[in-house]
């Protein structure tokens, strides 16, 4: 399921997170909202915060399993 | 370096705000470039637009020059300022509006005007 693999590609990339959400936006796999939270985000412009978002998702981004996504980021210390 | 490569960062350096979408201002495709022109227009930008959606090259070779993955990309005098996640989130805390303040100056929301350029079109045809 597409929800539990992208959730493992960003734990891997944030283990520090404590908040760390995928929503499937339309239930039909391909839509997501992601939400993470974490120490190691903080200092980062929202560029920044979202470019490492985005290298996490990058192989899901790059064949498709993601057609739209929503990303909400957070940096605490 | 390929033909429209050079047309992509031609639009990104010399106008002062390029928004890269799916569809045009006039007939958007995408909830999300939709998010992106509305927070772009709230701020009063001058927003130049180029529809991705003609030739899959032209995301391509966007995304080799941004190297960021999605659309829509916002840039502000050739500075990548992100997708409609930020382009949103700056409207709505007033950033967006200082950010366009200081990189076009005080006066910028008084030629705001929108425009749609087609990177696929000769540059003469523009």
């Amino acid at each position: 399921m597409a929800v539990e693999h992208l959730e493992s590609l960003l734990r891997d990339a944030f283990p520090d997170a404590e908040e760390l959400r995928v929503e499937d936006r339309t239930g039909g796999g391909d839509h997501f909202q992601v939400t993470v939270t974490a120490p190691s985000l903080s200092g980062l412009s929202l560029l920044d915060q979202h470019r490492r978002v985005n290298d996490a998702l990058a192989e899901p981004l790059r064949d498709g399993t993601i057609h739209e996504l929503r990303i909400k980021t957070r940096g605490t210390t | 370096m390929s033909e429209l490569q050079d047309r992509i960062k031609d639009v990104i350096e010399n106008e002062p705000v390029a928004l890269f979408m799916k569809g045009t201002p006039q007939f958007v495709m995408c909830g999300n470039s939709d998010r992106a022109l509305r927070a772009l227009r709230e701020a009063g930008a001058p927003v130049t637009a180029v529809n991705i959606l003609p030739d899959p090259a032209i995301r391509q070779e966007l995304q080799e020059v941004s190297g960021w993955p999605t659309i829509p990309q916002v840039f502000v005098r050739g500075e990548l300022v992100g997708g409609a996640d930020i382009a949103q989130e700056l409207a709505e805390s007033g950033e967006l509006e200082e950010l366009l303040r200081e990189r076009l100056g005080d006066g910028y929301r008084e030629a705001a005007e929108e425009k749609v350029v087609d990177v696929l079109a000769e540059p003469a045809q523009r």
